[in-house]
């Protein structure tokens, strides 16, 4: 079985080479004898510019496939290909550098600030070229809305929005080409995710990240993606393509079109299910 | 380390239970007519503790620069084993019995032996205070260095940190509330381990401290002036718990920084 394809949004898309490709990928968990399987032939591509969302219940082996597309763990069989380079528990540095990854928790140093918490990735890459940096970071800190004096703050100072915030800085501040997001919001209330969800989309489009997002939240999959992967016992179980145009607002999501798609996600994520 | 370890120290309920039990010691001592050779009443402790508050307080004085150093030698050598026990699983696994034994060890039975090796010395003292006070803070900064969060670890592997990385910029900040955590139980066992020590030392004249004044005063029979020492070996292990706390306070700052919360815009 051959990737499945997610068409895009951009024409140029279609016929350039998937910037992430899953083949085939097995993964189980456990002793040989006890094996459970996670990740079950699974093929997925994502193609340049994208935001694709990885929706499905919770177990489903979302959060684990994109572990393993970031190489955190390494897939039992079939292979995984990130910007042509095969992906690996120890693969080039260059390779990884292109990824960055949102956690499910904010997951900030408590003894470093803001500040230092977003230079962080830059400080262990050994990034030479400092003053570029720290007008990344700068203007990262802004765009994600924190003011200057917010910079030198603990994380134990901050609320969970911003906590998240400044996780979501940290992980741009490498310009990376691919962005992983581990439902970054599941722990935020819906007002703060839909807020949340529109910061992301605005750094999508400036800093022009492929994004691949794993969330068991249907209207936030819709909203943020141009493709939904519906996920179901390891594998891709459906997938669609958004019928909503970019830039998208808020208002979009209280829309008859939005309720009505919504319905048809919900159906395809339940007949997965089943 | 926070705010109620203040209100603890200002409040008079301690004091109180002082007053209660020195009372009912007085009245004990005095209805019962028990001899002051066995137990003197609180009267006469004050007395002794006044009259030897010169020796007391050099004595302890020099009990409480064995058991710090002690102390410190217990952070800084439990800490370098803790940190090669992060390090390699192979001599964590071959190691950590001998760990153990050190926590198990008798130090009673094995401090004569420390002096023959070492001599009545300063030495001495801080060795056994050091052996009997290490175990904490090997266990706790070992788990504290091995118990790193999970997302933590996956952000540092997304920037193919190195080992020496990972252990200076993620394991070793992320330990040191498990060290202090150490320390405090340390802190005590060093007092004792430098006391149990000096017991052993006697009362050559090389080396005064809190234990010897106590040995020499038991052969003498002045039980007064024995519990007298005994309180300045209480005071004592308060002093450097105090200290510990005072410098957790310090280091913890930006763990268990709470003050004003931002709300989100």
């Amino acid at each position: 079985m051959g990737p499945t394809l997610l068409e895009a949004n951009s024409p140029i898309a279609e016929s350039a080479q998937p910037i992430i490709s899953c083949n085939a990928v097995r993964l189980a968990f456990g002793t040989k004898a006890n094996a459970q399987t996670v990740l079950n032939d699974l093929s997925l591509a994502v193609y340049q510019g994208q935001i694709v969302s990885l929706l499905g219940p919770s177990g489903c082996g979302k959060s684990t496939l994109l572990r393993v597309i970031a190489g955190l763990i390494e897939a039992d069989e079939g292979s995984v290909m990130v910007d042509g380079a095969k992906v690996a528990r120890q693969m080039p540095r260059a390779a990884r550098e292109k990824m960055s990854f949102v956690f499910q928790e904010p997951a900030l140093l408590p003894w470093r600030t803001v500040w230092q918490n977003v230079m962080l990735p830059s400080q262990l890459r050994g990034v030479q070229q400092q003053t570029k940096v720290k007008d990344l970071v700068e203007h990262l800190l802004g765009l994600v809305g924190f003011q200057r004096s917010d910079w030198s703050k603990f994380p134990s100072q901050l609320s969970g929005g911003m906590k998240m915030r400044a996780s979501i800085a940290r992980a741009m501040s490498t310009q990376p080409t691919i962005l992983l997001l581990d439902e970054p919001f599941a722990a935020l209330d819906d007002m703060l995710r839909s807020k949340l969800n529109d910061l992301l989309l605005t750094i999508a489009s400036e800093q022009k990240c492929t994004m691949l997002f794993v969330t068991h939240n249907i209207s936030e999959a819709i909203y943020l993606s141009d493709a939904i992967a519906v996920m179901s016992q390891g594998r891709i179980a459906e997938r669609l393509k958004v019928p909503f145009a970019f830039p998208r607002q808020a208002s979009l999501r209280s829309t008859p079109e939005f309720a009505a798609y919504y319905g048809q996600v919900a159906t395809s994520l339940a007949r997965g299910h089943s | 380390m926070n705010s109620s370890h203040g209100k603890h120290l200002t409040n008079p309920a301690p004091v109180i239970v002082f007053l209660l039990v020195a009372t009912i010691w007085h009245f004990v001592v005095v209805l019962f007519k028990i001899p002051p050779i066995i137990l003197p009443g609180p009267i006469a402790v004050a007395n002794a503790l006044w009259q030897e508050r010169m020796v007391l307080l050099k004595a302890s004085w020099i009990t409480l620069q064995a058991a710090a150093v002690g102390l410190l030698c217990s952070a800084i050598f439990g800490s370098l084993i803790a940190v090669v026990f992060s390090q390699s699983s192979l001599l964590r696994i071959a190691l950590y019995p001998y760990v153990i034994f050190l926590q198990t060890v008798p130090i009673v039975a094995i401090a004569p032996l420390l002096i023959i090796w070492s001599g009545n010395n300063f030495r001495t003292i801080v060795l056994v205070a050091t052996i009997i006070s290490i175990f904490p803070v090997i266990a706790n900064v070992t788990s504290g260095l091995l118990s790193i969060n999970e997302n933590l670890r996956e952000l540092f592997q997304m920037q193919s940190a190195s080992r020496w990385q990972t252990l200076t910029k993620l394991r070793i900040p992320a330990a040191i509330p498990q060290l202090v955590l150490g320390l405090r139980v340390s802190s005590g066992l060093s007092v004792i381990g430098a006391i149990v020590a000096e017991f052993f030392v006697g009362n050559s004249g090389e080396y005064d401290g809190l234990g010897t004044i106590m040995t020499s005063r038991q052969a003498n029979l002045k039980t007064a002036e024995l519990i007298a020492a005994l309180m300045a070996c209480t005071c004592l292990g308060i002093i450097l718990f105090g200290l510990v706390n005072l410098l957790s306070a310090t280091l913890l700052r930006r763990w268990t920084r709470h003050s004003g919360f931002e709300s989100d815009k």
